[in-house]
C-alpha cells in the first residue's frame, strides 16, 4: 500500500492545469488514489458480466473481446432512457462555475477532477458517436474515439467522484455530475470493471441482507453486546425484537452502525430511544441494510438490493418504516425506492404512535427519517432530556451530501442537537447545508488502499472543522451518516486531530433521561460524564 | 488552435460575404436565400433537439434540493430552493432563467496558507446576465424592422435603452454592454488557466461570432451608415414572403446579416441549446415530493432479487438456534 504523506506535505496543492491538452494526457494511475479491482467470486454471486479477478494496476484488464460495442450500445440505450443523461451531454457551456466546487479538485488539484472536465471525459465520446459536429470535426469539436486509454481514464476518474452533487448546486443548468458518474460506472459494470470495496459489500448485501455480511445470529450478537453496554451504563436492559411479525414499525439502519465505533454508539442511541418510548417496532435480519452500495454499480443492482425493505415490511405486516441515520441511503430511499419497488400500498401513512403526528411528506413511500421522528418527539415534549450530560462536548454538525442535496433535511438534526447539547457551533456557511462538503469517501470509496484520495477529498470538510475547532474549541463532529462516522474519524485524525465523530442519536441517548435509570457515571463511550471525572 | 481556428473561421465568413456581395453581386443569396435557410435550420433544428430530449423519459425524481424540505409543520420550508409543489417550481425556474440564481451562488475557492478560503466571485454571473439580457433587448429592438408600424412596446424598449440621450443617432446602452460582456467572457476563457484548459473551439466560436455581429451592428449604426430604408424594405420583404433586394444597402449590412444567419443555423448543433435545455433540467424543474407522490418510471422492469424465502433457506438452522422466528420449520 502506498505510504500516505504527512498533512503538511499533502496540502501543498497546485491547482494550475498543465500546458498539454487534457485529451493528449492519458490517466496516470497513482497508488493511493484508486481502489483494488473486484473479485470474480463476488461478481459471480451477483450475475455481473465478465466475472473474474482483475487488477487496475495490471496492463491487461481482461476485458471481453467486444467491450467497445458493449459500452457504445449501453450508451445509446441509456441516452434514450434518461433525459438527464442526454441533456447533460448536450447543454454544458463550460462556464467553469463548478470547477472549484469539487472536494477532490480542491484537495488534489488534478484538473480532471473539475466536475466539468470529469463530464467532458464522457461527453467527448458522446460527441464522437452521437453528434454531427463530433463525427465531422473530431477533436476540434471536442470529440474523441472510445479507446482503451479512454476507458482506463473513465475508470480512474469516475471512481474519484463521490456523486455528492455539490457541483450541481452551482451549475446554471443544474447539470449533475452524479448522473454522469453513475452512467460511467454503470457502463464499466458491464465489463466487470468494479472495485472490490463495492462489489464485496454488494454481494454480501444480496445474499446476507447487509454490506458487512453479518449473518442473522451475528446481527443479534452484535446488538446483544450493545444491550449489555447499555445496561452497564444505565441499569436498564432494553429488549429489541427481530423479524417479529405484527410489529407496528420496521426499523432499518445502515449495517455500519452494527459493527464499528462510533456507529455502534449511534445504534445504542436508537435502542435506548425506542425502548424508552415503548414503541412497537422490530429489526429485520433480512432487510438489515439501509445503505445501498448497489447504487454505486448500476441502477438495476441498486433496485435489487433495495427491494428487500418493502418486501420485508410486507412479510412482517408492519404499518410503516423508520430509517436510521445514513446519507446515500436516504437519497436512494427518497428519490428512488418508491419508483423502483413501490407502490407501498400495503403500508399506512406513517403516524407517530407517541405524538400522533402524521408524516404527510412521506405519505407515499411510507418511510420516515429517524431525525424527523425524534425532532417531532422533542417538539411535543415527549422526551426528558438533560443536555448537561453532553457539556463536555463542543459540537459542530456536518450535513451529509445526500440528505442535504437530495432531500433538504437540514433543520431536523440541528433542532435535535440544540435540544440535547448546550454547545453547538456551525461551520462556515459555504461548507454546510446545500453547500456541504463530502466526507471525501462516499460512493464506496471508503477503502483503505485509496487513503490519499480520501484524505485529499476530505480536506475541505476537515478544514471547516479545523476552523471551528480553532475558533470555539469544537471537539465533536456530529452527522447523520454511517459512512461519515467511519470515514470522518479517519480524516479528523489526519487533518484535525482531537476532534471525534458522533451520530446525532448518540447525543440524544446521552441526554435522554430514561424511566428507572440509575445515576449515570459515563456516556455511551464509557467516558466519565461531566462532573463525574474524579470518580473512577 | 482552439482559439485561432474559430477566430479565423469568423474572419473567413466575413470575407466570404465581402467577396460574394461586392465582387460577385450575390445579394440575393446573402440577403434572402441564406437567411431563410438559416431560419429554417434554426426552427427545425431546435424543435428536433427539444423533441429528442423530450423523448427520453425522466425515470427518477432527482431534484437538487437547495434548502429546507417540507417535513414537520413547525419547521419552515424553503419553498423556492426546495419546492414541494408546482408554484415553487415555477418560481425556482423563473429565478434560474431570468436572473441565473445558481450562478449567483458562485464563489471562488482557494487554498491560502493551508486554509481553504471562499471568496466572492460575481463577475461571471454579472457578465453572463449582462450579456444575455442585452442580447435579448437588442433582438427585441430589431423587431422594428419587421413591422410596418413599430409597436409601442418596442418604442418603449428603445427609449429606455437610449435614455442617456447622447449621440446621433441615439446611443443604445445595450450596444456597449454586449460588447463589454462578450469581451469579458472571452478574456476569462483565455486568462483563467482552469477555464482555458476546459475550453473547446466550440466555446470560442459563438463568442467570436456574436462579437462579429455586435461590432458590425455598431459600425453600421454609429460609423458607416448603411441605406436604412433599404434595410427595412429587405426585412419587410422577408417577413411578407415577397423578398426583394433594394439597391445600395452596403456590404456591412450583408456581413451583419450573414453572421446572424450563421449563428441561427449553428444554434441547434451547439451548446447554445442550453437556452432550451435549462427548462428541461430534472434537477431544477421537479418538486421535491417523491416521498409524497410516487414518481413513475415508464421503463421500470422486474429484477432478479434474493427473496426472504431463499434467505431463510440459507440460514434456517442458524436463525432457529438464535431464537429467530422462521416461516418454515
Amino acid at each position: 500500500m502506498a505510504k500516505l504523506e504527512k498533512p503538511e506535505e499533502l496540502i501543498k496543492i497546485d491547482h494550475t492545469p498543465p500546458k498539454k491538452d487534457w485529451m493528449d494526457t492519458p490517466a496516470e494511475f497513482k497508488e493511493g488514489m484508486y481502489c483494488w479491482g473486484a473479485k470474480g467470486k463476488d461478481l459471480k454471486i451477483l450475475d455481473f458480466p465478465n466475472a473474474r479477478d482483475w487488477s487496475p494496476k495490471e496492463e491487461d484488464w481482461k476485458l471481453p473481446e467486444n467491450w467497445k460495442d458493449t459500452i457504445l450500445e449501453a450508451m445509446a440505450d441509456r441516452l434514450s432512457k434518461y433525459r438527464s443523461f442526454r441533456l447533460f451531454m448536450d447543454i454544458c457551456v463550460r462556464c467553469g462555475a463548478c470547477a472549484d466546487k469539487c472536494h477532490f479538485f480542491i484537495g488534489g488539484g488534478d484538473p480532471k477532477n473539475m466536475p466539468v472536465l470529469r463530464a467532458e471525459l464522457m461527453r467527448s465520446v458522446y460527441r464522437k458517436y452521437h453528434t454531427t459536429g463530433g463525427k465531422i470535426f473530431g477533436k476540434t469539436a471536442g470529440a474523441r474515439e472510445l479507446t482503451l486509454d479512454v476507458l482506463k481514464e473513465w475508470w480512474y476518474y469516475f471512481y474519484q467522484c463521490t456523486e455528492c452533487r455539490r457541483c450541481s448546486v452551482f451549475c446554471p443548468y443544474g447539470i449533475d455530475t452524479a448522473e454522469i458518474t453513475m452512467m460511467g460506472r454503470e457502463f464499466m459494470n458491464l465489463l466487470g470493471l468494479n472495485t472490490g470495496w463495492i462489489s464485496g459489500p454488494v454481494a454480501n448485501c444480496y445474499m446476507k441482507g447487509n454490506h458487512l455480511g453479518l449473518e442473522p445470529h451475528a446481527i443479534m450478537n452484535s446488538i446483544e453486546g450493545m444491550i449489555d453496554d447499555i445496561e452497564t451504563i444505565t441499569g436498564i436492559r432494553v429488549n429489541p425484537s427481530f423479524n417479529r411479525k405484527g410489529a407496528e414499525i420496521l426499523f432499518v439502519t445502515p449495517s455500519g452502525d452494527l459493527f464499528a465505533d462510533p456507529g455502534t454508539f449511534t445504534c445504542m442511541g436508537y435502542l435506548m430511544l425506542f425502548h424508552e418510548l415503548g414503541i412497537d417496532y422490530t429489526w429485520s435480519t433480512y432487510a438489515s441494510e439501509g445503505g445501498n452500495f448497489g447504487f454505486f454499480t448500476s441502477n438495476e443492482t441498486a433496485k435489487r438490493l433495495n427491494s428487500k425493505i418493502y418486501a420485508e415490511a410486507k412479510r412482517l405486516g408492519v404499518k410503516w418504516i423508520i430509517g436510521g441515520e445514513c446519507g446515500h441511503m436516504w437519497r436512494v430511499l427518497s428519490q428512488y425506492m418508491d419508483t423502483w419497488n413501490g407502490p407501498a400500498d400495503f403500508l399506512e401513512v406513517p403516524k407517530s404512535p407517541i405524538t400522533g403526528t402524521v408524516f404527510d411528506n412521506a405519505k407515499s413511500m411510507k418511510m420516515v427519517h429517524v431525525t424527523e421522528f425524534t425532532a417531532d418527539l422533542i417538539k411535543n415534549g415527549k422526551l426528558k432530556l438533560d443536555p448537561r450530560r453532553n457539556d463536555n462536548l463542543k459540537v459542530t454538525y456536518h450535513d451529509s451530501c445526500n440528505t442535504a442535496r437530495g432531500m433538504g433535511l437540514l433543520e431536523e438534526p440541528r433542532y435535535i442537537i440544540n435540544n440535547v447539547c448546550n454547545h453547538f457551533y456551525e461551520m462556515p456557511d459555504n461548507t454546510i447545508r446545500e453547500q456541504t462538503f463530502c466526507c471525501g469517501s462516499g460512493t464506496g470509496l471508503n477503502a483503505s488502499e485509496n487513503m490519499e484520495l480520501r484524505m485529499r477529498g476530505g480536506l475541505p470538510r476537515a478544514n471547516a472543522v479545523k476552523h471551528v475547532r480553532d475558533q470555539h474549541g469544537v471537539n465533536m463532529l456530529a452527522n447523520i451518516c454511517a459512512i461519515d462516522r467511519a470515514t470522518l474519524s479517519a480524516s479528523m485524525d489526519y487533518w484535525v486531530p482531537g476532534v471525534k465523530v458522533t451520530g446525532v442519536h448518540e447525543l440524544v441517548a446521552n441526554a435522554l433521561i430514561m424511566k428507572g435509570e440509575k445515576e449515570r457515571e459515563t456516556d455511551l463511550r464509557g467516558e466519565p460524564l461531566p462532573g463525574k471525572e474524579g470518580k473512577e | 488552435m482552439k482559439t485561432l481556428f474559430p477566430f479565423f473561421a469568423v474572419i473567413v465568413l466575413v470575407l466570404l460575404v465581402f467577396a460574394g456581395v461586392n465582387m460577385a453581386g450575390m445579394q440575393f443569396l446573402f440577403g434572402v436565400v441564406i437567411p431563410y435557410a438559416a431560419l429554417a435550420v434554426f426552427l427545425f433544428g431546435v424543435l428536433y433537439r427539444v423533441v429528442k430530449w423530450g423523448s427520453s423519459p425522466v425515470p427518477f425524481h432527482i431534484p437538487t434540493t437547495c434548502g429546507q424540505q417540507k417535513s414537520l409543520p413547525w419547521i419552515k420550508q424553503n419553498k423556492i430552493e426546495n419546492p414541494s409543489g408546482s408554484l415553487g417550481v415555477i418560481v425556482r425556474m423563473a429565478l434560474e432563467v431570468l436572473v441565473f440564481r445558481s450562478l449567483f451562488r458562485n464563489l471562488k475557492t482557494e487554498l491560502k496558507d493551508g486554509k481553504v478560503v471562499y471568496g466572492l466571485e460575481k463577475w461571471l454571473w454579472m457578465a453572463g446576465l449582462a450579456f444575455h439580457w442585452s442580447f435579448l433587448i437588442i433582438l427585441v429592438r430589431h423587431l422594428r424592422f419587421f413591422a410596418e408600424n413599430v409597436p409601442p412596446v418596442i418604442k418603449l424598449i428603445e427609449s429606455l435603452d437610449s435614455f442617456l440621450q447622447v449621440g446621433v443617432p441615439l446611443f443604445y446602452i445595450t450596444d456597449a454592454v454586449i460588447l463589454l460582456a462578450v469581451t469579458y467572457l472571452f478574456f476569462r476563457r483565455v486568462y483563467i488557466p482552469q477555464i482555458k484548459y476546459i475550453s473547446l473551439a466550440s466555446d470560442y466560436f459563438p463568442l467570436f461570432l456574436i462579437l462579429g455581429i455586435a461590432i458590425s451592428g455598431v459600425l453600421m449604426r454609429y460609423f458607416f451608415k448603411v441605406h436604412i430604408v433599404g434595410v427595412k424594405q429587405l426585412a419587410m420583404g422577408l417577413v411578407s414572403l415577397k423578398p426583394s433586394i433594394p439597391e445600395g444597402i452596403g456590404v456591412l449590412f450583408y456581413i451583419h446579416l450573414f453572421l446572424i444567419s450563421v449563428l441561427f443555423a449553428y444554434f441547434p448543433f451547439s451548446k447554445l441549446m442550453h437556452l432550451g435545455g435549462v427548462f428541461l433540467s430534472p434537477t431544477r424543474n421537479l418538486a421535491n415530493n417523491s416521498r409524497e407522490v410516487r414518481h413513475i418510471n415508464p421503463w421500470n422492469y422486474p429484477v432478479h432479487v434474493h427473496t426472504y424465502e431463499e434467505y431463510e433457506n440459507d440460514f434456517r438452522d442458524k436463525m432457529k438456534k438464535a431464537g429467530l422466528p422462521v416461516e418454515k420449520e
